[in-house]
């Protein structure tokens, strides 16, 4: 057994011009995958608006560099995540391609040692 | 008589080399947890063949014996607790082997390397490895990179293997499908791979071509009711029997002017037995016709006429149509037009020649442009065509036969 990270990507021009309809089908759709994968889901969240991101670089003198924006600029940003337990990546993936991400995406990735 | 023997035993030990290593490996794996540690058993149990086998003799069994000695050094190994912190637990669990008797854990060894979290380049690299038991310098001259890059490349992906988790196993059936489909492309790739060669010094590499095959024939044999894996084996089959006669004193043969004499009965019999069962399908393994089925009764037809005369033009345009429908892809257009050309004639084809920025660079549209200009009479336009394709191709028995359609006729 071993925790994956899913991290759901979504292009929020698109969600910008939802008129609140997709959203709330959205809302249902993360309802649904979590009853169906109680067992496995060991945390989650939505995360607020790309324009909310502060980024933090060490400034290779003992100081920080603090912008506002995301790390990286990409067309679709991280918009929420789950963690989840499965006991290979073939179990992780099949639960990751149930998560609803309806513009965009999800990227797996193991955490190290197994969480 | 001492070197006679020496000889007669390393010749007995690679050709278990050949024909014993995905069975040796894939049972270790599963023994070491580790394709790692498994890779380093089985290697030392083929060195320490070299000298039993010269003391003892050739076992009945060399597979088993190979299996046996390596799974009781993994076993060893693992024992020792370093080992064991060394590396992550990877693979199924140990199980309990009972003496002699391994189960055939080909598929998984295939499933893990051609897994889909991998890119496609690190799948083929590590199926020659694992699978076929090339080294990292073999695989690296075969596809004409850098050893160190090779070697790196199936290090990364033995880590993704590792570090994510993926496992040692068959998929689940609902997954079956897919995951075969990515293992054939594999095979396909290989095969092609060795069969075109882009650079090098001839048409083809035939040792990966051989591996194709050797893959192709393993997979039909371990999934005996994929329709698809029947197509794949059927479809190398035939375009192998064809070998022979592509390349004569180093110049290419197009098959419009092969000797067809010279084709391989046998590979196009058992080729041709398989065509039927993979245009079937079957409902079982929730697959219908798959594209290497379409690919090998297109082989099929070529196989079966006896003279390019009597080549069912008709019946490979609807197969290519049933390709490009389901599979659309700018070269199978390319190759749907050839086959036009001769059931419409070259000027409808040429109205139809794929406009594909895809192509922009590709030799065979070109040189297809310039058979259709020539055999239309326009020789004038046919031979800037071929300069074309000249220029885009780098295979030299290509260019030498591109020259000679430049110079045709002048």
């Amino acid at each position: 057994m071993g925790k994956y990270l899913v991290m759901i990507y979504d292009d929020e021009a698109k969600w910008a011009a939802d008129d609140g309809s997709v959203m709330e089908q959205n809302h249902k759709n993360h309802q649904a995958f979590a009853e169906a994968n109680g067992s496995a889901i060991r945390g989650g969240g939505q995360l607020d608006g790309s324009e909310t991101a502060t980024s933090i670089r060490a400034d290779g003198n003992g100081g920080y560099v603090v912008t506002d924006g995301v790390f990286a600029e990409t067309k679709e940003v991280m918009g929420g995540y789950y963690i989840i337990e499965a006991a290979d990546l073939d179990e992780a993936l099949a639960i990751a391609k149930q998560v609803p991400s309806p513009t965009g995406g999800v990227e797996v990735r193991p955490l190290v040692n197994g969480g | 008589m001492a070197d006679l023997d020496t000889q007669e035993i390393a010749q007995a030990v690679a050709e278990a080399h050949s024909t014993e290593w995905a069975s040796v490996l894939a049972a270790t794996a599963r023994v070491a947890a580790d394709l790692d540690l498994a890779e380093d058993c089985v290697q030392d149990a083929y060195a320490k063949a070299l000298v039993h086998w010269r003391e003892q003799g050739v076992p009945r069994k060399p597979g088993a014996w190979l299996t046996t000695v390596a799974t009781r050094r993994a076993l060893e190994l693992r024992r020792r607790a370093d080992v064991a912190r060394r590396k992550l637990p990877l693979l199924v669990p140990v199980e309990d082997v009972p003496d002699g008797t391994f189960p055939d854990d080909r598929l998984r060894l295939v499933f893990t390397c051609c897994h889909p979290a991998l890119a496609q380049e690190a799948q083929v690299a590590l199926t020659l490895r694992l699978v076929c038991g090339l080294s990292s310098a073999e695989i690296a001259r075969a596809f004409l990179v850098k050893e160190a890059t090779m070697q790196a490349r199936i290090t990364r992906a033995k880590q993704k293997i590792s570090r994510t988790g993926i496992p040692y196993r068959i998929p689940r059936a609902d997954e079956l499908p897919e995951r075969i489909e990515a293992v054939l492309d594999v095979v396909h790739l290989v095969y092609t791979a060795g069969h075109t060669a882009v650079d090098g010094d001839g048409l083809s590499r035939p040792d990966l071509a051989r591996r194709g095959i050797d893959l192709a024939r393993m997979m039909r044999m371990l999934l005996p009711d994929s329709a698809e894996t029947a197509g794949l084996l059927a479809l190398l089959l035939l375009t192998q029997a064809r070998e022979a006669s592509r390349v004569e004193a180093g110049r290419l043969v197009l098959m419009e002017d092969q000797d067809r004499s010279r084709w391989d009965q046998g590979l196009i019999a058992e080729g041709l037995e398989l065509v039927p069962e993979a245009l079937a399908g079957r409902p079982d393994v929730g697959a219908t016709v798959g594209r290497f089925a379409v690919m090998a009764a297109i082989a099929a037809v070529h196989a079966e006429a006896g003279r390019w005369e009597d080549t069912d033009w008709g019946e490979i345009l609807g197969l290519y149509d049933v390709l490009l429908a389901r599979w659309p892809s700018p070269v199978v257009a390319l190759n749907r037009v050839v086959a036009l050309s001769y059931v419409a004639g070259p000027d409808a084809a040429l109205r139809q020649l794929p406009d594909d920025p895809a192509l922009a660079t590709y030799p065979y549209l070109a040189s297809t442009r310039a058979e259709l200009l020539w055999r239309t009479g326009r020789t004038e336009e046919a031979r800037a065509a071929y300069e074309e394709a000249l220029a885009f191709t780098s295979n030299p028995v290509e260019a030498e036969f591109l020259q000679r359609r430049i110079t045709r006729g002048a």
